[in-house]
């Protein structure tokens, strides 16, 4: 790419907001998948939707590759860079542009942080569902692209099912609106199609969030079993019995150990998994499920139940549950967190092969996940600087993987494909499938421009690698689901 | 308006109905026919009816996977056996609606208010898509991020770029009790009120929706039977009303669900709206002689019967006007009422989906 061309970028910018320094260009080399990392030809950094729309058209004209870019925490390299492509970095574009109580929803820029929506919407009662771990600092132009989930996704449903309007530049330079403050739609719909599409699409520039009553009450309920599988028959019963929790999360005894060394998480002696369940609703109805709830769990064999018994209690609860996967950094330099699928009812079966092919490979593996829509994070340990360390790791991943698909379930509940799981997209898919999602990203990226190297298999060559945490998950500013 | 052609093709396999797509080079897909307005077009019809029966249905699971011309009737029925539900009431299940002509067309009930619609509950997809390959996209998974969201966009599609084969569904337990509350309100605006207010309360209304010649607020709560008096007491002390006899409320959401408030001769329009277009929607239906307005899921819908066909050129004024957009379910409307943007992005997908234009335009 000619100096020229970088040149004419810029002046699309005020001055200062296009970064071409090796040391600037550092911090956006990798994302939340830190073991691959590649330099991007520059950084812009928009302010106003008006500058996203001109950089885009820019690329378009120019033929120019761009990946957009919230706070980088995508855990399948959704925002990692392309190589003499540009990174399109939307962290100053952090207005809530409309805050609407009475028809419960919010207007916001890409770059507005999740967690930043339910505060702003909290006096008023309001919740905004979609829960990733890293919300904190993930930015909802990142949720939409991928589509993000959380602990609450069985009851509330993905980002996708939170969104009711989106405005977005096509990487053909078109300027899109669909859907609106209505949570009924008319026609195909449009917004549906274009979250979770991973950045080949375009960019979100404006996005009606629909907001949700905070729920009056909450009753969380820590216990700790012998066995996974005793842990596995308590979700089953909970399920059969018709209560609808809104969280149901299982912790194994690799993920236990980490969360007591990081943050020192207290948990019951003698437990080698620890389920947690939320229940959440009116007072009156909490107080009835709970009852049942209780009666489940008393029947389960369990080695001590430990409800909450005010905010606090709730809150360390989940406080050792969300920073279980940064807390696995303590255990080993480096690892990779899976994110497979499977139906519920294979769950047993699926984490019994999984630690019989982790022990076949000698590496070590953490399991925490959603059990109740059996979505499975395994935590595959690994270190970066062993030789081959990194292709064993990916080598147990990809077993993980097409186990997932065998049983039914999928390569990805929540993190997206991205560079990750690119060549594991045919495990799911036939070549016909794929092509017919070719098609759909040819129509709306005809150049290939927009985040090229995600979710289609290709054989691009690999990005360079790195080892250690990335340094925001260092520092404790994010944390990997 | 074209007159309706009778269905012409009936596959009764997933590979015949591969067959029959790539055997003429225009084809709609048609299922029971309780939406009329939408398959209005003078092309060859593609009947699901032998494409019948549920697939797949494992209660642990919260998921169903069912052939396109499943009766939503046997679905709930199957559903209900194992204490679960699709929470979206989806319509005309009495009159025989078909699963994939609910996806096809995007329709929800009153029900669609708590946890969402067709949307929101739709997981994975087989569809044939214009070149004729049988594809399957999404998953059978309650959670799923593999690939582009394609059955969400199958959601109110109308069969435009592909036929539905096959589709799965996110399901829930149903709850235990429902009462139906009527809140007493004297004016629309009071109405509307309610309906904001209670959307954001703590009591998580199942339903809120003003019925065609109601003024009061019609309020469903669906939950333990050990909460629902208390529940009750405390609705109706912040929103003076009644609670509504089972049979009448049964009698009463069936009706909204099979859209028995209008004469099936005369056009009824879906609108797509928010809370604050519930009044002036109100004051323009008003001026339709005859026109009849059900709102629903906390004024996020609403369906809206006309007396007379003329009175669809006036309806479009004010939907134009009021920046809204409607769809023609039944009757001589035109399928396409009010507000419409035109893309180039949808013309490109056409192409990528339906190639040949086998199916008819949007």
């Amino acid at each position: 790419m000619s100096a020229a061309v970088l040149q004419r970028l810029a002046a699309l910018l005020p001055p200062g907001r296009l970064l071409e320094r090796p040391e600037h260009l550092a911090a956006y080399e990798s994302d939340g998948l830190t073991a691959f990392r590649t330099h991007p030809l520059a950084v812009a950094v928009p302010a106003t939707t008006d500058e996203v729309i001109a950089l885009v058209r820019f690329c378009q004209a120019e033929r120019l590759p761009f990946v957009a870019r919230g706070s980088g925490t995508s855990l399948s390299g959704g925002s990692l860079p392309v190589a003499g492509g540009i990174v399109i970095a939307l962290n100053r574009l952090t207005r809530i542009l409309r805050l609407d109580p009475a028809q419960r929803l919010a207007v916001v820029e890409p770059g507005v942080i999740n967690l930043d929506v339910t505060l702003a919407a909290a006096p008023y009662g309001l919740h905004f569902a979609p829960d990733p771990s890293s919300q904190s600092i993930c930015t909802i132009g990142g949720n939409v692209a991928f589509n993000s989930g959380g602990a609450h996704c069985l009851k509330y449903g993905m980002t996708s099912n939170h969104v009711l309007g989106i405005k977005a530049v096509l990487a053909t330079g078109e300027v899109v609106e669909w859907g609106g403050p209505s949570r009924e739609n008319l026609g195909p719909d449009w917004c549906g199609l274009f979250t979770g599409n991973e950045g080949l699409f375009g960019i979100a520039l404006e996005i009606t969030l629909q907001l949700l009553p905070r729920a009056e009450c909450f009753h969380t309920v820590l216990a700790g079993y012998r066995t996974l599988e005793q842990a596995g028959d308590a979700v089953s019963a909970i399920i059969a019995s018709g209560l609808l929790p809104g969280a149901i999360e299982i912790m194994d005894a690799l993920a236990l150990e980490a969360a007591v060394a990081a943050v020192h998480a207290d948990y019951p002696a003698g437990a080698e998994v620890v389920l947690i369940v939320e229940l959440e609703g009116p007072r009156e109805v909490v107080a009835a499920d709970r009852a049942r709830l209780d009666a489940i769990l008393a029947a389960s064999g369990p080695i001590e139940t430990r409800p909450a018994r005010d905010a606090t209690e709730r809150a360390a609860i989940w406080k050792g549950r969300k920073s279980a996967f940064s807390a696995v950094g303590r255990l080993s330099p480096d690892f990779l967190v899976q994110d497979g699928v499977v139906p519920r009812r294979h769950l047993g079966e699926a984490l019994a092969r999984i630690r019989d092919m982790a022990i076949a490979a000698g590496i070590r593996c953490a399991n925490v996940f959603h059990a109740g829509d059996g979505n499975l994070h395994p935590l595959i340990l690994y270190n970066g600087r062993e030789s081959g360390a990194l292709e064993r790791a990916e080598k147990l991943a990809g077993s993980i993987l097409k186990m997932c698909v065998e049983m039914g379930g999928s390569i990805t509940g929540e993190h997206g494909v991205g560079v990750e799981k690119r060549d594991y997209l045919p495990a799911m898919f036939t070549p016909d499938e794929i092509d017919c999602m070719a098609r759909l990203r040819a129509a709306f990226d005809p150049l290939g421009i927009a985040n090229p190297g995600k979710m289609f298999p290709t054989s691009e060559a690999p990005a360079l690698q790195q080892h250690g945490l990335h340094p925001l998950e260092k520092a404790g500013l994010i944390s990997r689901e | 308006m074209t007159s309706l052609t009778t269905p012409t093709l009936h596959p009764t396999t997933l590979a015949e109905l591969a067959d029959a797509v790539r055997s003429v080079p225009r084809v709609l897909a048609v299922g029971a026919g309780t939406k009329p307005r939408l398959s209005a077009v003078d092309v060859v019809k593609l009947s699901t009816a032998g494409l019948r029966g549920i697939s797949e249905y494992d209660p642990s699971e919260f998921t169903f996977t069912a052939l396109a011309g499943t009766p939503l009737r046997e679905i709930a029925a199957a559903l209900a056996e194992r204490g679960q539900y699709l929470p979206f009431d989806p319509p005309l299940l009495d009159a025989g609606a078909t699963l994939a002509g609910t996806v096809a067309a995007g329709l929800a009930g009153p029900g669609r208010f708590r946890f969402g619609g067709v949307r929101d509950f739709i997981l994975g997809v087989r569809f044939v898509d214009g070149t004729g390959r049988l594809l399957r996209l999404g998953g059978k998974v309650v959670k799923n991020a593999a690939g582009f969201d394609v059955p969400k966009f199958f959601v109110g599609s109308l069969g435009r770029f592909g036929v539905l084969a096959e589709i799965t569904f996110k399901v829930f337990p149903r709850p235990a009790v429902t009462h139906t509350l009527r809140l007493d309100a004297a004016t629309p605006e009071a109405a509307v009120e309610i309906l904001t207010a209670a959307a954001s309360s703590r009591f998580e209304f199942d339903a809120l929706d003003l019925a065609p010649g109601e003024t009061g607020v019609l309020a469903r709560l669906a939950t333990p039977a050990a909460a629902l008096d208390a529940l009750t007491g405390e609705v109706l002390a912040r929103w003076p009303g009644t609670v509504l006899p089972d049979d009448e409320a049964l009698g009463i959401w069936t009706g909204l669900r099979e859209f028995s408030w209008c004469d099936p001769a005369t056009s009824l329009v879906k609108v797509a709206l928010a809370p604050a277009n519930v009044v002036p929607l109100g004051l323009a239906v008003r001026t339709l002689a005859g026109a009849r307005l059900h709102v629903s899921a906390g004024g996020n819908v609403a369906y809206i019967a006309l007396a007379a066909a003329a009175d669809a050129t006036a309806l479009d004024q004010h939907l134009t006007r009021l920046g809204l957009a409607g769809l023609t379910l039944r009757g001589a409307a035109p399928l396409w009422l009010g507000h419409r943007a035109p893309t180039a992005i949808a013309d490109a997908v056409k192409h990528a989906l339906d190639p040949d234009h086998r199916f008819p335009p949007l």
